[in-house]
C-alpha cells in the first residue's frame, strides 16, 4: 500500500537507566500504512526504544509524537499533572501489544476490548462492543468472547490483546516481541494476524525476531547494536545484503539457525 | 496402552489399576475414620474432664440469655471489619502514594495502632476521648477500637496485594490511555482484592474472638452475658465453657462462608 505521511516521529531518543546508556540518540520516523521492524541482538535497545515512543519508559533526552500529539521527554517532572496528561494523549494514539499479553484476567475478552473504548474514549457501549466485535472477529476470535483469559491459549490471548489494541483504534500498532512467550506451535497464529493486519495497511511497529514475518510483512528493517541504529532499509536489502559487520553478525546467528 | 496397540479403543483397566485404586479408596476412607475419631475422642475427653461438676441448671436456665450476646458479637465483628477495610484500603493507598504526606499519615497510623495494645486502645476510645468530652456510644466506641486497629494490620495487606498485581497490568491500563484513578479503581483494585480475600477472612475470624475484649468497656456482647450470668452463682466454668462453644460455632461457620467465597472469586482467576 503506498505510504502516507509521517505518523509516528521520534526525535534524538535518549535513555539512561542510573549509568547505564541504553539508547544514545535514536530517531525514527515511521509513515501511515507502513510496517517497520526493529530488530537486533537482546540489549541493542530495541524494546526499549519502542516503549520510549509511548513514554512506558520516559526517555531521558528526545521527543516524540503522534498523530498531533507532541510530547518532549521531561524526566524531573515525570509527576507533573499537565505532562503526564500529555503522556495519556499521547499513548492514545499508539496501540500497544505485549510480550506477555498483559489481558486483564478479571474481565472477559469482549469487557477486555471494551472497557478501554468506553472508560477512555467516552464511546458509547452498545457502539464500543459492535466495534471490539468486529476486531476479535478479525482475530477470529470472536466465538471466544465471552471466556476468561485463563480459558485460553497463549496465541489465543495474544490474539485478544491485538484486537484490544484495535479497538481503540490507534494510528499505530506497537508490538514488543508479541511472539517471544508462545510456545512454539502457537506462533503461526499470531504472525498471521499481524500480517494480515499490515497487508491491509495498519501503521506498525514491531519489535521481534521473527525473521520469516520481516520478509512477508515489513516495509522496512531498523537494526539496532549498542544503543543506535546502526543500518536499515527495505528487508531484501537489510537481511541480504546487510552493509554493516554488526548487521551480517546478527543475521548469522539469526538466518543460519 | 491403547495408543501403542494402535486399535484407538481405550483397553478396559487392567485387574492390577483397579486393585490399586480400591485400596488407594480404602487407604482415604480409613484416614477419615481415624482422623474423625480422634477429634469424637479429644472432644469427648476435653468435655468430659471439664464438665466433672457441671452444674446443666445453671446452663439450662440461662443459655438463652448468653446466646442472645451472640448477636451484639456479630453486629461488632461486621461493623468493625467494614471499618477496617475502608481504612486498610486508604492506609495502602497512602502507603504506596508518592506524596510524602499521605504516605507519613499512613505510616505513622500503622505504626502507632500496632505498636499498642488492642486493649489500651479500647478504653482510650471509650473513656479517654470522654474525659475529653468526646463521648461515644459504647458499641461504637468498639467499632471504631477494633476496626482502627485492625484497619492498620490490614493496610499492610492490602498494600501487598496491591503490590502483588503484575506491573504489566498497569502498564497495559496505561497503554490504553486510561488515567491513574480509573487505573487502581477498575484494574489493580480487583486484582488485589482477590489476592488478600484469604487474609481478610483470616482476619475477620480473629475479629469475631477480638470482640471479646470489649468486655472492658461493658458491651453486653457474648462474653460480657456469659461472665455476667456466671458470676452471680460462680458457676465460671459453665458460663465460660458455653460461651468458648459459640465462639468456635461462629468461627467454624465464617470459616466455611469465607472458603465459599474464595472458590467463586477463583473461578474467573488466571
Amino acid at each position: 500500500m503506498e505510504l502516507g505521511e509521517v505518523v509516528v516521529s521520534a526525535t534524538g531518543i535518549e535513555k539512561y537507566f542510573g549509568d547505564n546508556h541504553v539508547l544514545r540518540g535514536v530517531s525514527l520516523d515511521v509513515r501511515q500504512h507502513e510496517t517497520v521492524m526493529l530488530i537486533g541482538r537482546s540489549g541493542s535497545g530495541k524494546t526499549t526504544m519502542l516503549r520510549c515512543m509511548n513514554f512506558l519508559e520516559e526517555p531521558t533526552v528526545g521527543s516524540v509524537r503522534i498523530g498531533d500529539i507532541t510530547v518532549n521527554a521531561d524526566p524531573l517532572h515525570t509527576r507533573s499533572r499537565a505532562h503526564r496528561e500529555q503522556i495519556r494523549r499521547l499513548r492514545l494514539q499508539a496501540g500497544m501489544v505485549f510480550q506477555d499479553f498483559n489481558l486483564f484476567p478479571h474481565m472477559t475478552v469482549l469487557q477486555n476490548c471494551t472497557i478501554g473504548p468506553i472508560k477512555v474514549k467516552g464511546v458509547p457501549a452498545d457502539q464500543a462492543v459492535a466495534n471490539a466485535e468486529r476486531y476479535l472477529d478479525k482475530v477470529q476470535m470472536l466465538d471466544k468472547r465471552d471466556e476468561y483469559p485463563s480459558r485460553l491459549s497463549g496465541g489465543q490471548k495474544q490474539r485478544v490483546a491485538i484486537a484490544r489494541a484495535l479497538s481503540m483504534d490507534p494510528q499505530v500498532l506497537m508490538f514488543d516481541e508479541p511472539t517471544s512467550a508462545l510456545d512454539p506451535e502457537l506462533v503461526g497464529e499470531v504472525l498471521l494476524v499481524m500480517e494480515t493486519l499490515a497487508h491491509e495497511g495498519s501503521t506498525m511497529i514491531v519489535v521481534s525476531h521473527e525473521m520469516q514475518f520481516c520478509r512477508e510483512a515489513a516495509d522496512r528493517v531498523v537494526f539496532m547494536e549498542g544503543g543506535v541504529v546502526v543500518e536499515q532499509g527495505p528487508p531484501e536489502q537489510v537481511l541480504n545484503a546487510p552493509e554493516h559487520d554488526e548487521t551480517r553478525q546478527f543475521l548469522r546467528r539469526f538466518l543460519d539457525a | 496402552m491403547a495408543a501403542i496397540e494402535g486399535s484407538g479403543a481405550v483397553a478396559p483397566p487392567a485387574p492390577i489399576v483397579q486393585a490399586i485404586a480400591a485400596a488407594q479408596r480404602r487407604r482415604k476412607l480409613s484416614y477419615q475414620l481415624i482422623f474423625g475419631a480422634t477429634w469424637f475422642v479429644l472432644i469427648a475427653a476435653i468435655v468430659l474432664a471439664l464438665t466433672t461438676r457441671f452444674d446443666w441448671a445453671f446452663l439450662a436456665k440461662w443459655w438463652q440469655f448468653i446466646l442472645a450476646g451472640a448477636e451484639v458479637t456479630i453486629e461488632l465483628t461486621v461493623c468493625s471489619i467494614l471499618l477496617a477495610c475502608v481504612l486498610a484500603v486508604l492506609g495502602a493507598l497512602g502507603r504506596l502514594s508518592p506524596n510524602p504526606v499521605a504516605n507519613g499519615i499512613a505510616s505513622l497510623y500503622v505504626s502507632l495502632i500496632r505498636g499498642t495494645p488492642l486493649l489500651v486502645q479500647i478504653f482510650v476510645w471509650a473513656f479517654g476521648l470522654a474525659e475529653l468530652g468526646l463521648v461515644l456510644p459504647l458499641f461504637w466506641a468498639g467499632v471504631i477500637a477494633l476496626g482502627v486497629n485492625y484497619g492498620a494490620y490490614m493496610t499492610e495487606i492490602f498494600r501487598a496485594g496491591i503490590q502483588a498485581v503484575p506491573r504489566g497490568q498497569r502498564e497495559a491500563a496505561q497503554a490504553l490511555g486510561m488515567p491513574e484513578r480509573l487505573i487502581m479503581r477498575r484494574i489493580v483494585m480487583p486484582q488485589a482484592i482477590r489476592i488478600v480475600i484469604p487474609a481478610i477472612g483470616n482476619d475477620f475470624i480473629a475479629m469475631i474472638k477480638d470482640t471479646s475484649l470489649v468486655i472492658v468497656i461493658g458491651i453486653q456482647e457474648l462474653l460480657f452475658r456469659a461472665q455476667s450470668a456466671g458470676r452471680q452463682t460462680i458457676n465460671i466454668m459453665e458460663a465460660s465453657l458455653f460461651a468458648a462453644v459459640v465462639y468456635w460455632v461462629l468461627t467454624l461457620f465464617f470459616s466455611y462462608v469465607e472458603q465459599r467465597l474464595e472458590r467463586r472469586m477463583a473461578r474467573s482467576d488466571r
